[in-house]
């Protein structure tokens, strides 16, 4: 599994980033001017308590909010200013979101849920579901491909969410809390999944208050007040 | 509007598999749309069925016709029952002439003269409606000649003993099958039966058409010969005496568009001529308008109905879409997460109500075209179930799931996709 096109070395680069969220007649800042470089093929943690903009961070990271200054380029393009439209399709084409609680739909089944992103891609059903095998041989779940999601536990609909996030084959993967609703068996299980998937190339940035799961990371990335406070390899 | 490789197949299938995890619930929120569509094209077969029987019957007696019918004037009425004499009143012979040489729009006119006569063949008997009229009679009246001919010319010329009989009458009258040249005695006198015609005089009580099934008709000249122009009958204890010289004129107008003018004209000029008001004129063509009219009225009654209906039957999906919004919030979020764009999440939902509206839809047009079936087999009122009734009610409801599905499938799109995730 490759990367597309290698245009630039990082995946991510944040240029002094901030977000300012008005609240009443006070000004609350989420960010304060954050930047950072995330190269391919690295495996980030991202750290911080309650209140430290870790979560203000994943929305921007994800593409599913703007922020109020700065640039965001994402393989080589400047995403910081794009309308909803375009946003949508920045997540369509180039991330994949791992969430805590799986968020599948519940009325499709395993092999759709994965298939979802080329769904709204266009492709063809045929071809969907030739890719949901592929990527369900991946993470170990050929035999329930026609299951539901409530049928499967809770570590297997992680795995799920993880061929889900791997079907546009994204510049990275974005997993916030990835293991916040299993146990500790069945995370080592799916920080293992991460972890292969980092050796075979793929860029993850994983959003975790753990200390024991970010350990599993390359680099971790420590926020504190809506600033970075340090990181480390 | 939708991305290139956007698939209509997939998101209808997608639609109606939504629908199908909350079967009751869909049902019961079709149903309005169902009970809307077939009632109204339940009430519009029916109402079509009944306008067009009475527009076919105004339609028989010609569109391009005036009929001037004799009528006792109101006073003379009052006045024939409180004591036995005369009654003079009806159209003149004078009136037949004066109005053919006088309005210019008036093509033809057929002067009726009705006699009641019983009428007997060998030892059948029959009461027969004698109509003393002249060739032009059987152009304007359109009845089909069953056997040998219709008045002539010389007929009414030669003041010949001849009659022309009804296919009801030669029944009643005749066990051979040889009719024509046969001699039927009417009144006093001998007639020749020279043809048979097709009556469908309409059964008593229902729109007034010229002819009636027992109908005889000889040559004005003749009837006038032998009947005269008085008339005398005891009816329940009083002698009734009158004097009507003709009973009927139909006149026929050149064109269609003349008929009312022409009406007119003919009520001016007799009025002219009648000290009394002695006889009354009827226009098919103003009573067809007015019928139509009159139908007119009765559609925008219905579509209004039909439009109250259709709303409850929308407002029901629409309460029944919002909350379905509201169930699926962490679905859209995560439709929106993964990158489908606001207009997909629209047509997603818009998708569902088209497909619940034009079910009901579908649903209520059986519904309404076996109504008007059982209707007819229950009363044997006529019924018409127009196509377009149909094709309006499919492309009504559809166009009500549209305009009911945008609200909720707008409100579903705009939803923040962070707050739609965090949504339990």
């Amino acid at each position: 599994m490759s990367n597309p096109s290698p245009k630039t070395e990082y995946a991510v680069k944040l240029v002094n980033l901030t977000k300012t969220y008005t609240m009443g007649t006070t000004q609350v800042h989420a960010l304060a001017g954050v930047s950072a470089t995330f190269e391919k093929g690295s495996f980030w943690a991202i750290m911080g308590p309650s209140g430290s903009g870790k979560s203000t961070m994943l929305n921007l990271l994800g593409c599913l909010d703007r922020p109020t200054s700065g640039e965001y380029y994402l393989d080589g393009k400047d995403v910081s200013k794009l309308n909803d439209n375009d946003l949508s399709d920045i997540r369509l084409k180039y991330l994949g979101f791992i969430f805590q609680s799986f968020n599948l739909i519940q009325q499709l089944t395993v092999e759709e849920n994965i298939a979802l992103p080329l769904y709204y891609l266009g492709w063809s059903t045929q071809r969907r579901m030739e890719r949901a095998r592929e990527l369900g041989c991946l993470v170990g779940l050929e035999k329930r491909l026609k299951h539901r999601p409530t049928e499967l536990s809770g570590g297997q609909q992680q795995r799920v969410a993880v061929a889900r996030a791997l079907s546009n084959d994204p510049v990275f993967l974005l997993a916030d809390e990835p293991t916040g609703n299993l146990d500790t068996a069945t995370s080592i299980e799916i920080i293992d999944l991460l972890k292969r998937l980092n050796q075979e190339g793929k860029t993850i940035i994983m959003v975790t208050h753990e200390p024991d799961i970010a350990a599993h990371a390359t680099q971790r990335l420590y926020m504190r007040d809506g600033h970075i406070q340090k990181t480390e390899e | 509007m939708f991305a290139p490789n956007f698939r209509l197949f997939s998101d209808i299938h997608l639609g109606i598999k939504n629908l199908l995890l909350h079967k009751l619930r869909s049902l019961l929120t079709m149903l309005g749309l169902v009970f809307g569509v077939g009632s109204v094209i339940a009430m519009l077969a029916v109402g079509e069925g009944a306008s067009a029987e009475a527009l076919e019957q105004i339609r028989r007696l010609g569109s391009k016709n005036i009929i001037i019918t004799a009528q006792k004037a109101a006073d003379e009425q009052a006045q024939a029952n409180a004591r036995s004499r005369i009654s003079i009143y009806g159209l003149l012979y004078e009136d037949e002439e004066r109005l053919a040489q006088t309005i210019p729009t008036v093509s033809s006119i057929v002067p009726v003269k009705v006699a009641q006569k019983s009428a007997r063949m060998e030892n059948r008997t029959m009461e027969l409606r004698i109509v003393g009229t002249n060739q032009d009679w059987f152009e304007l009246v359109m009845r089909p000649v069953v056997a040998g001919r219709v008045l002539e010319y010389r007929d009414v010329q030669e003041r010949s003993n001849v009659v022309v009989l009804t296919e009801h009458g030669v029944r009643k009258l005749m066990a051979t099958e040889a009719i024509l040249g046969e001699v039927v005695h009417i009144g006093s006198n001998y007639y020749e039966v020279i043809g048979v015609v097709l009556s469908e005089g309409a059964s008593e009580g229902s729109m007034q058409t010229p002819d009636q099934q027992t109908d005889a008709y000889i040559p004005i000249t003749t009837a006038r010969d032998h009947f005269g122009d008085y008339f005398s009958q005891n009816k329940s204890g009083a002698n009734i005496r009158e004097l009507v010289e003709l009973n009927q004129l139909i006149v026929e107008v050149d064109k269609e568009e003349h008929v009312e003018a022409t009406a007119e004209a003919i009520e001016r000029m007799l009025a002219i001529f009648h000290k009394k008001k002695d006889y009354s004129i009827s226009v098919p063509l103003a009573l067809l308008h007015q019928a139509e009219a009159t139908k007119r009225t009765f559609n925008i009654v219905l579509g209004a109905i039909a439009g109250i209906s259709l709303l409850v039957g929308g407002i029901g999906i629409m309460n029944i879409m919002l909350a379905s919004v509201t169930e699926r919030t962490r679905e859209i979020g995560i439709r929106r997460a993964i990158g489908a764009k606001q207009r997909q999440i629209v047509f997603q939902f818009l998708i569902e109500t088209v497909v619940l509206s034009m079910t009901g839809g579908m649903v209520g047009i059986a519904v309404g075209v076996l109504i008007p079936k059982i209707i007819h087999m229950i009363t044997a009122m006529p019924t018409i179930v127009s196509v377009t009734s149909l094709v309006l009610s499919l492309g009504i409801s559809v166009s009500v799931g549209v305009i009911f599905g945008i609200y909720p499938a707008f409100r579903a799109a705009r939803l923040d996709p962070i707050v739609a995730l965090r949504h339990e």
